[in-house]
């Protein structure tokens, strides 16, 4: 180690992230609704691994003589109107709401880290890359994922790229604003006192200052990418129909929700529960990672 | 302030041309020859042909950006593959639906969640507080989508007290208008309602503890008074800003439960388009959705300087 990263590390050590993540740690001790939040998640993902093993059916197996059959031993949530088990579909939706969220989130935390500090460094590059963000978010988020995957077509690498092309400026703008009040710092400043390569600042000092706010969106993101892919999906611009997903399975459902509501009701329980552990999840992550805004709460 | 004004006015313009030039590239970026998106599934080798000369596509695409912006400031968007109706005019008739649902909405959330935040930063920790919270976390948690076929479950089906879909103008009778409109008023306002009483809540919490509202307290004044008019006052901005990305959430909430209701409004259009594949009708709907909201969040910012005086720029 170099004698600048003696002089600057214990610094950025200090305020960042060892500290705040085993400030995590214990929070997550402390806070009963975050470790809710966990189990959720945590049983959503083991949802996903062990969908063939948890499910009784095919998901994809049609079967038209027993359509929409109320919630029965053999179909636990019913069948739907190809007489598919709710259930099973249900289970291996998680698969495609687990992927495409964390698919986004971390496209959109890379994507929104090397935006924000580019824009962060170079005046003449923040003007371009700020205004196009600007231009970006002037769209309400899903319309324009909605627009984006009409046009390029429904598959699943076309909604992830959608959703996150839309979350990128949000989270550009965040790590924008703490580079341009990190790279003020005292302790950044002694780095380039001492003559450390640009670049050594950028990762050495500046970017693991950001990992908190990063976590905070990244988590957050990752809810409103699972809500965006659903409800894209729900309005048939999303995954493809026969890919069993939430928001397909509700989407295909309305047609027939005063007869069978399990077909919806089953389906939309489980993205809600999902949503709701991850939000309980980022909230205790803000609360423990940005004490400025926990002394509030 | 005039020259906030001003200044404020002047970055709305590259905004507004970045939408300009997005929208216009949208058709572009598609995979395939443009004249046969713009076309339908149902245009025939004569209509592309047709639709490539009156728009231009075999031009440069400078050109063609050109041609198209003329046509746009004139407030001609093109004519709908699906209907063969004037694009306007189509936006046009079906905005009021989606006005009604959206003030409803937005009406609702305020009344419901800004007297929520200050009455949890009011009694911080206590049960009324935790319960909020709850409320709100749940209020983001759950797809308006899903909220909606639950409403619709319990209250229409099951209890019978509202229809279950479908939507009547004003002039067809006030009663059966505002009837048709307590569901999706719910489905779409809740989210926002549970935004505003956290970002209410956490200002109030911050503004509770200045030295005026302890004046304020000192000198007599009712509990009330203090709260909504001295703290809430000042806490009025971020919650002001909060409204307008709810304006996002609103139109996001708009497409997805006009679907679910059957409302014949603008979400139900840009839905309609997509799945007929009516790239021209796409197009206009995400230039005049993106204005429209440009402009609210521009009217909001200009509000900032009115409702707050110590804000100068």
């Amino acid at each position: 180690m170099s004698s600048e990263g003696a002089l600057a590390a214990p610094e950025a050590g200090a305020t960042s992230y060892w500290g705040r993540t085993l400030g995590a740690r214990r929070a997550l001790r402390k806070n009963p609704t975050m470790a809710g939040g966990f189990v959720i998640v945590l049983l959503a993902s083991l949802c996903a691994i062990l969908s063939p093993i948890v499910t009784s059916h095919d998901p994809t197996d049609l079967n038209t003589l027993d359509r929409l059959q109320a919630p029965s031993g053999d179909h636990w949530f019913g069948t739907d109107h190809l007489g598919r088990d709710v259930y099973s579909r249900t289970i291996y939706g998680s698969r495609i709401s687990l992927l495409v969220g964390a698919l986004v989130s971390l496209i959109s935390v890379a994507g929104g880290a090397i935006f924000g500090v580019i824009t962060g460094y170079s005046r003449f590059l923040d003007k371009i890359i700020m205004r196009f963000a600007d231009g970006l978010m002037s769209f309400p988020s899903l319309l324009l994922a909605i627009a984006l995957v009409a046009i390029l077509g429904t598959t699943v690498v076309n909604v992830t790229v959608a959703i996150a092309v839309v979350q990128i400026p949000s989270i550009t703008r965040v790590v924008r604003a703490s580079v341009l009040s990190l790279r003020e710092r005292e302790f950044v400043e002694a780095a380039r006192a001492v003559g450390a390569h640009p670049l050594r600042i950028v990762f050495r000092h500046v970017l693991p200052n950001t990992i908190a706010t990063l976590l905070v969106y990244g988590t957050l993101t990752f809810a409103l990418a699972i809500l965006s892919e659903a409800g894209l999906s729900f309005l048939g611009a999303g995954i493809p129909l026969e890919t069993p997903s939430w928001g397909n399975g509700m989407g295909q459902g309305r047609f027939y929700a005063r007869q069978a509501f399990w077909v919806i009701f089953f389906p939309g329980l489980f993205l809600s529960l999902t949503i709701l552990g991850i939000n309980l999840v980022g909230d205790g992550l803000r609360d423990a990672l940005d004490p400025r805004i926990s002394r509030r709460a | 302030m005039k020259r906030y004004i001003v200044q404020r006015l002047l970055a709305f313009v590259p905004v507004v041309a970045f939408v300009g030039i997005f929208t216009f590239s949208l058709i572009h970026l598609a995979p395939g020859d443009p004249a046969a998106l713009l076309g339908g599934q149902t245009g025939t080798r004569e209509e592309i042909q047709k639709i490539k000369e009156r728009l231009g596509l075999d031009e440069p695409l400078i050109v063609q950006f050109w041609v198209w912006t003329k046509k746009t400031l004139r407030g001609d968007l093109g004519e709908s593959v699906a209907s063969r109706q004037e694009i306007t005019k189509l936006i046009g008739q079906r905005l009021p639906p989606s006005l009604w649902v959206g003030t409803t909405s937005q009406l609702f959330a305020i009344l419901l969640g800004v007297p929520l935040g200050v009455l949890a930063a009011w009694r911080a920790n206590s049960v009324l507080d935790r319960a909020s919270m709850v409320f709100a976390v749940l209020a983001f948690s759950i797809p308006s989508f899903y909220l909606a076929y639950n409403l619709i479950f319990l209250f229409a089906v099951h209890l019978q007290w509202f229809p279950a879909i479908g939507y009547q103008p004003m002039s067809d009778g006030i009663w059966g208008w505002a009837h048709r409109l307590v569901l999706p008023t719910v489905s779409v306002g809740l989210i926002i309602a549970g935004l505003l009483t956290r970002i209410t809540r956490a200002t109030m919490l911050e503004v509770l503890r200045e030295d005026y509202v302890r004046t304020a307290r000192a000198k007599g004044l009712a509990e009330g008074v203090v709260l909504f008019r001295h703290a809430l006052r000042n806490a009025f901005a971020p919650v002001l800003t909060v409204i307008g990305l709810g304006v996002a959430a609103l139109i996001t909430g708009l497409v997805v439960t006009e679907t679910v209701f059957a409302i014949p409004g603008i979400g139900r259009l840009v839905v309609d388009s997509i799945q007929r594949r009516d790239y021209p009708t796409i197009q206009g709907l995400m230039l005049m959705i993106a204005l429209g909201y440009l402009t609210i969040n521009l009217i909001i910012d200009l509000a900032y300087v009115y409702i707050d005086p110590r804000i100068r720029y």
